[in-house]
């Protein structure tokens, strides 16, 4: 391993900065640097989203044929409700803003660190404590619920419910935290120059999300918190042999949830808007609208959690007005996809691994929203509800929504986190696999669906073998794809050439005004903000030569803290 | 900070004088106090949206059931409500004059106060306790448990399952915010706050109200219907 090239490579890296000014296990677990937290989250999500992504293809490896393949339908219970609950609160919830938020935001803003950051190390550990409370859960009973945790089945059953529910309870506090966290920063912290109409999008995104998760959280808190109670001190809210009210439960699960789809994609769309303004050189179209779509959509998501309720018995009024509701929320999300088309027409587009992935986010988003305005319409979600169209739905909505943007949000800051390059024909090739193993994974579920394939089934008429055996295909393809990814990045991480400091010719602080690596700090001075985040007008003098399309070479960044004026 | 030696542009980071409580991350002293209140502000609506799924389950449960609970409402006994009514709007006061004392830099004063909520706080869960004991006594428990002989109604199990929950979560409070005003109480003591920084003073107290104005809803909720 420790050949010259390495050695030389350390010499060029003798600079100071966050990696490498202090070392050891422990400079890690105590750390209060938001990006090395971010990596602390980067470790930790992607170990579960392996765990979960284990569980998705041994749940599609189950529906290869009729009849049992490999299962008992009772283990298939367990194990798409733990592929669910793992997706959800362990991976999706936390993916982009306690990775990619933590590790951006401060740094785009101009801050030397979050507001609180001993606060946000805990929340990390909070992270852990929940995860490990769920898995004395899981290890010791199971969970075989779903991850909606319906009463009554979730107070009858004797999977373990109530240490997965008070683990989740405990990350709630996790993703408060946060949450919190980014508020204050964002209100507190900003550099000076760094209006509103000038923060990167991404950051509206945050800010958007962190709304969502001080209002909605603590709501899932207590109603887990009323569940467990039931399980233990049998207190009847929601269990009716006791005269309490299962339909109660459900609205206070979809409270939450619903906001918490909104937990997962708003700062999705963020990353995405990063991704765009970057690779077209043009800036966002319509910049205002896309920053305030975001919050219109923090706020209409309180509003439509009556959508997953249809067939609950609601009355039809409410149904009505959650229905319209549901359409409404359409409106904004629509205003982002437009305006990113918009802003990528005529651009100079700089066709990269980060841009692939906001494209076939572009692609596969639209699909999952229009279906969901279908899911939202009474009269065909009547017949659609809880089928396999809902399950292609909220694929195409979260994997489209959070895993894509992730991934491109990680490509994106991969340089500046580790300093270095990846493979880029190797990246490409990658996303192009996860783009056509989640199309040909999810697709076909949609027909599945309107065919009346149940969701949550491990078993099926033969007359549905072929869709499902298109779609277990797909999960392997897709898994190609997420496996070459982790070879691409582990390779950079050890191998890859050495990143300029400025690899995209981006506009944001992140990278016009760090090194190859932050230092500890971020700035030695705080920056002086004067330009929007996407404003290429200037690209000639800000990036260096090259014309800001990446083409030249890479641009000479202003030393360390020194602002350009 | 080294290494750039034309530091002095326009804003405040030449860190002329850096006081011992200002955090390296911070410009100044007035953005890590405001910092420090819009996070607890934000903290208490958490703690109001946690409460509030409680209070829904309340609302839902008393409109279908009005006539439990107000059977139920008379088990309890709103003399020991009232009592730790008044016990805690005191403690709210206390701890404004904590707060007050600790912008004029009176540390005896601030002190005092400090340790007087405390002791009030004290007072409220002794007060607790005992109407807690009394319940259980009588085998007055939540939900499915409830064995009370003296009043059998259906539903009245609920109607003490939203009171243990809702007082017991409060009560849980109040211990959290005994350990927290002790914490601020020692520092004070040991002379860490002056009437430029008094930053853990402040947003302990707004929790502190925050926790009174909670219960000053559940009292009449709970022990007050007619
Ligand atoms: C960001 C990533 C993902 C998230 C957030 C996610 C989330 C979920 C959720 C919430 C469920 C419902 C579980 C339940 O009904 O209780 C589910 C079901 C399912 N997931 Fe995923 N998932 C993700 C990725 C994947 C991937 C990559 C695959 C396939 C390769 C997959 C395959 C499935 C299948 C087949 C089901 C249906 C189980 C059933 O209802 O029988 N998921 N997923
Ligand atoms: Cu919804």
């Amino acid at each position: 391993m420790a050949t010259q090239t390495i050695a030389a490579q350390k010499t060029a890296q003798s600079e100071i900065n966050y990696l490498n000014h202090a070392r050891g296990l422990k400079s890690w677990l105590l750390t209060l640097d938001h990006k090395r937290i971010g990596i602390l989250y980067l470790i930790s999500v992607v170990f579960f989203f392996i765990v979960g992504g284990i569980l998705a293809l041994l749940i599609r490896a189950e529906l290869f044929e009729p009849g049992q393949t490999l299962m008992t339908a009772d283990t298939y219970n367990h194990i798409f409700t733990l592929h669910g609950a793992i997706m959800i609160f362990l991976f999706l919830i936390p993916a982009v803003p306690a990775v990619l938020g933590n590790f951006a935001l401060p740094i785009m803003i101009g801050a030397k660190d979050v507001a609180f950051p001993r606060l946000n190390l805990a929340s990390w550990y909070i992270f852990w404590l929940g995860a490990l409370t769920m898995l004395v859960g899981i290890v010791t009973s199971g969970l075989d619920t779903g991850w909606t945790f319906y009463t009554p089945y979730s107070t009858m059953t004797s999977s373990g419910v109530t240490w997965v529910v008070l683990g989740i309870f405990i990350l709630g506090f996790s993703s408060i935290l946060t949450g919190l966290n980014f508020i204050v920063t964002v209100h507190k912290m900003r550099a000076p120059g760094l209006t509103w109409s000038r923060l990167p999008l991404f950051v509206w995104g945050l800010y958007a999300t962190s709304i969502v998760q001080i209002l909605a959280t603590p709501v899932l808190g207590i109603t887990l918190l009323l569940l467990a109670l039931e399980r233990i001190l049998k207190i009847g809210i929601f269990d009716p042999a006791l005269g309490g009210d299962p339909i109660l439960f459900q609205h206070f699960f979809w409270f939450y949830s619903h906001p918490a789809v909104y937990i997962m994609i708003l700062p999705a769309f963020g990353v995405i808007s990063e991704l765009i303004g970057t690779f077209s050189r043009k800036g966002i179209f319509g910049y205002k609208f896309v920053a305030l779509s975001s919050v219109a959509i923090a706020f209409l998501g309180f509003l439509v959690w009556g959508h997953h309720m249809f067939v609950s018995g609601q009355s039809a009024t409410a149904a009505t007005v959650f229905s319209l509701l549901t359409f409404l929320i359409g409106v904004p999300t629509g205003v982002k996809v437009l305006n990113w088309v918009a802003s990528l027409y005529r651009g100079s587009i700089w066709l990269r691994t980060p841009l692939l992935y906001a494209l076939a986010f572009l692609f596969v988003f639209p699909i999952g929203g229009f279906t969901g305005i279908a899911l939202g319409t009474l009269g065909l979600d009547v017949p659609l509800h809880d089928t396999y169209f809902v399950v292609a739905h909220f694929h195409y909505v979260m994997v489209s929504g959070g895993l894509l943007a992730f991934l491109g949000g990680l490509h994106y800051w991969w340089p500046k986190m580790f300093g270095r390059l990846y493979n880029e024909k190797l990246a490409q090739i990658a996303a192009l696999l996860i783009f056509v193993g989640f199309n040909v994974t999810f697709f076909p579920q949609f027909i599945l669906g309107t065919q009346g394939m149940p969701r949550r089934y491990f078993d099926y008429v033969p007359e549905f073998t072929t869709l499902h055996q298109l779609s277990t295909v797909g999960s392997w393809i897709l898994g190609l794809g997420l496996l070459l990814v982790a070879v691409c990045l582990l390779h950079s991480l050890f191998k890859g050439q050495l990143a300029p400091a400025n690899p995209w010719g981006a506009g944001t602080l992140e990278w016009t005004h760090t090194g190859r690596l932050p230092s500890p700090h971020n700035f030695e001075r705080t920056p002086v903000v004067t330009r929007g985040p996407y404003d290429y007008h200037l690209a000639e003098e800000i990036f260096g030569n090259g014309h800001g399309d990446g083409g030249g070479t890479p641009a000479v960044i202003p030393a360390q803290g020194q602002a350009q004026s | 900070m080294a290494g750039v030696p034309e530091a002095a542009t326009g804003h405040a980071e030449a860190h002329a004088h850096h006081p011992p409580y200002l955090q390296h991350h911070f410009v100044s002293a007035e953005q890590q106090f405001d910092a420090a209140k819009l996070g607890m502000w934000l903290f208490l609506v958490t703690e109001i949206l946690l409460f509030s799924g409680m209070f829904v389950a309340y609302a839902v449960y008393r409109v279908w059931h009005p006539e439990v609970f107000q059977a139920a409402s008379k088990l309890l006994d709103w003399r020991l409500g009232g009592l730790n009514t008044i016990v805690l709007l005191t403690s709210s006061f206390t701890v404004a004059l904590a707060v007050h004392y600790a912008q004029l830099g009176d540390k005896k004063r601030l002190v005092q106060n400090l340790w007087l909520t405390v002791a009030l706080a004290g007072v409220f869960m002794v007060v607790k306790y005992f109407e807690y004991s009394e319940k259980f006594h009588h085998h007055i428990f939540p939900g499915g448990n409830y064995a009370y002989e003296g009043l059998q109604l259906p539903y009245v199990g609920q109607f003490f399952s939203i009171y243990f929950v809702m007082t017991g979560i409060h009560g849980l409070h109040v211990l959290v915010g005994m350990g927290v005003l002790t914490w601020v109480a020692l520092k004070a003591q040991r002379g860490v706050f002056s009437s430029e920084y008094y930053t853990p003073v402040e947003i302990s107290a707004l929790y502190w109200h925050l926790v009174d104005i909670i219960w000053i809803f559940l009292f009449p909720l709970l022990y007050l219907i007619h």
